[in-house]
């Protein structure tokens, strides 16, 4: 255990505690915070801002966090630890996991794949959306230490390595459809969400390949092997995916195209 | 988060073992609602027993028993694959249907079939730990009997719970008289009637059903019936899709060859209740009478008529009386206006 564990805030912590919120320092002090729930708690709230509103508190970020690496987190930082092997775009991991850590963190935090994003935290926007052995799910209500010998495949994994037209910047990669074709309809704005639409578009091939209904499939009980999706289709079947700057035309353009394999017009046209 | 421990049960017997010697450990399954409701501090479990490597997933007809000849879903089985499944689009398309309703592709690829039945309500009092509510804190009062209660029940409520019960699955499951099938704690089987799984709030609305702690859900059993080509179910919600439901109603008719007369009729609506709301007086209407929109009227009059809506949701008593008809209609036509 850290020495660290029970030990009460020291007097500098106290007096950012007491600055940030004045009112809460007595009850939270009586109801046992420690020193290591309090670091937590900071850096939680994002160490810029405070610093700002404490010189005391550049201070303090510097102490605890020096020298920690994403794969090397010690040992005090994680409770419950998971010990986890699993395979992310195509290499072996292996890490220890605290048991509350979800995948969405695990990947963002520990293991430098930042393509996947946090939009909400609680299933509701689809911006976390990964492939696990294959099939769309989110990584923010998946516990990474569920994905024991599990494949995971981000954002960062769609690309292929090697030789080909280079989209990717120097690496040679080349673009899956689904990314080239993103681009080619702009089916983003600020770009925020689409890690999670591309991923989930690329998954949603899969299924219509594999014949699976949706909610506005005429009848359900016709099974007839792959199905050509319109429209709504893609729409309905998007529904987890969602885009505050509101893309949906040109991500519907974009799918529909790799989907048939037929070039489809963009939705937009360049200012004369 | 609070910390909590994490294993993984090798066997039904050791999942229901480990959960029978502590009452704070939960099953984890797709985690969908429990690692949400963890996260919102409403679940407080101190371990964790991820049941997904059980081998009951299975979807296999039945061919013994009070179900013979009907289809068993496995309790472990993912959303995804029974809605997708041949014998269950063919045979029961009503359970495909609203399966497919609900929640995203990425969910519907994560949630299990017991997981989704014991999903907690979506009431936001309930969601919110400085509200009260008597479903998270007994005796801590109901925020939303007298608060903002648009989403909440017309059927079936207590002074202590106002809450409804969100499923779509379980609708569809209440109307074709689903089996539920339990591992007990010591490791006996026992099958729950659909219509007795879920409770209504009464006094103890923290008891969302009649399961007891360290009890698995191994299958669900859908009996063998004469629904398949008509049947329906209509989901009404504020957005098209990616939405709880409003309102939803699960209809399935069957109708005499010759002529149009109704030989049975089920009709379970969501977004009403406590639990999935069998309409039991417009069924019974129904038996006998020609399927005619005018009937289907007046057995949605009757059903509707003992409706106890509260401040915010008197539309849910016009909505419902209007989807009742709708979704009959729809069955009636193989799935189209
Ligand atoms: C954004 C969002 C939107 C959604 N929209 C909809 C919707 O429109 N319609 C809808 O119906 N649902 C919707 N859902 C809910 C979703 O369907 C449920 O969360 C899901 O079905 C739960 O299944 P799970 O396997 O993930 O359960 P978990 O979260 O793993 O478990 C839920 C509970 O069941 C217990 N449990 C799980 N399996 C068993 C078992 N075999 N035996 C005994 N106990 C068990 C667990 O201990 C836990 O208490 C939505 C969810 C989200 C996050
Ligand atoms: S971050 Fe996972 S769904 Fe929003
Ligand atoms: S591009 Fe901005 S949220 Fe979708």
């Amino acid at each position: 255990m850290d020495q660290n564990e029970n030990l009460d805030l020291s007097d500098d912590e106290k007096k950012l505690f007491e600055d940030l919120m004045p009112e809460d320092l007595t009850e939270i002090l009586d109801t046992g915070v420690n020193r290591r729930h309090f670091l937590k708690l900071m850096t939680l709230a994002g160490g810029g801002v405070l610093a700002a509103q404490s010189a005391v508190a550049e201070q303090l970020f510097t102490k605890p966090i020096s020298g920690a690496m994403p794969e090397e987190l010690s040992a005090a930082a994680i409770e419950n630890g998971v010990n986890l092997a699993l395979n992310v775009n195509g290499s072996a991991r292996k890490l220890t996991v605290d048991s509350r850590m979800t995948l969405l963190d695990t990947l963002r935090e520990r293991l430098d794949l930042t393509g996947s994003k946090k939009g909400c935290d609680h299933g509701q926007c689809g911006a976390c959306t990964v492939l696990v052995n294959g099939q769309r799910v989110l990584s923010c209500l998946t516990l990474a230490a569920s994905c024991e010998g599990k494949t995971v495949k981000t954002i960062e994994g769609l690309a292929q390595t090697g030789t080909g037209r280079s989209r990717a910047g120097d690496s040679g990669a080349q673009l899956h459809p689904m990314q080239e074709a993103f681009l080619k309809h702009d089916g983003f704005q600020c770009g925020f969400c689409t890690p999670g639409q591309i991923c989930s578009a690329v998954a949603l091939l899969d299924e219509a390949r594999r014949g699976d209904a949706s909610y506005v499939t005429e009848n359900v009980r016709r099974k007839t092997g792959p199905v050509q999706l319109s429209t709504e289709e893609i729409r309905e079947r998007m529904s987890g995916n969602l885009c505050r700057c509101g893309a949906y035309p040109n991500i519907v353009a974009a799918i529909q195209e790799v989907h048939s394999g037929k070039p489809v017009e963009q939705t937009f046209r360049f200012s004369a | 988060m609070r910390p909590f421990t994490y294993t993984r049960a090798k066997d039904p017997a050791a999942a229901t073992q480990a959960l029978a010697g502590n009452p704070t450990a939960r099953f984890l399954a797709g985690g969908t609602n429990l690692i949400d409701l963890m996260k919102e501090d409403v679940e407080r479990p101190t371990a964790l027993v991820d049941i997904t490597n059980l081998s009951l997933a299975e979807i296999k007809p039945i061919t013994a028993g009070a179900s013979k000849g009907g289809l068993s879903i496995g309790g472990l089985g993912k959303n995804t694959e029974a809605a997708n499944h041949p014998l269950v689009r063919q045979h029961y398309p009503l359970l495909s249907q609203a399966i497919l309703a609900g929640a995203s592709g990425q969910i519907r690829n994560m949630a299990t079939n017991g997981g989704n039945l014991l999903q907690r309500t979506r009431c936001p009092y309930f969601y919110e730990v400085s509200m009260p509510c008597n479903k998270r804190a007994p005796g801590s009062g109901c925020g939303a009997l007298e608060g903002i209660n648009r989403l909440h029940a017309i059927f079936g409520w207590s002074e202590k719970c106002v809450a409804v019960y969100p499923s779509d699955m379980a609708i569809a499951l209440a109307a074709l008289d689903a089996v539920v099938r339990v591992r007990t704690a010591s490791g006996q089987e026992r099958s729950i009637p659909f219509a007795d799984f879920h409770r209504l709030p009464g006094n103890t609305p923290e008891q969302d059903t009649n399961l007891a702690h360290g009890e698995l859900i191994t299958a669900i059993d859908l009996p063998q019936n004469r629904f398949a080509d008509r049947s329906y179910y209509l989901k009404v919600r504020d957005r098209a899709s990616y939405a709880f439901a409003l309102l939803s109603v699960a209809a399935a008719l069957e109708v005499s060859e010759t002529g149009n007369r109704i030989v049975q009729a089920r009709i379970a609506m969501g977004g009403v209740a406590h639990k999935p709301w069998r309409a039991l007086t417009a069924e019974k209407m129904l038996i006998g009478q020609e399927a005619t929109p005018a009937n289907f009227k007046r057995a949605a009059d009757a059903e509707m008529a003992a409706a106890q809506p509260l401040e915010h949701n008197k539309f849910k008593v016009e909505l419902g009386n209007r989807s009742i008809v709708l979704a009959l209609q729809m069955a009636l036509n193989g799935g189209k206006a």
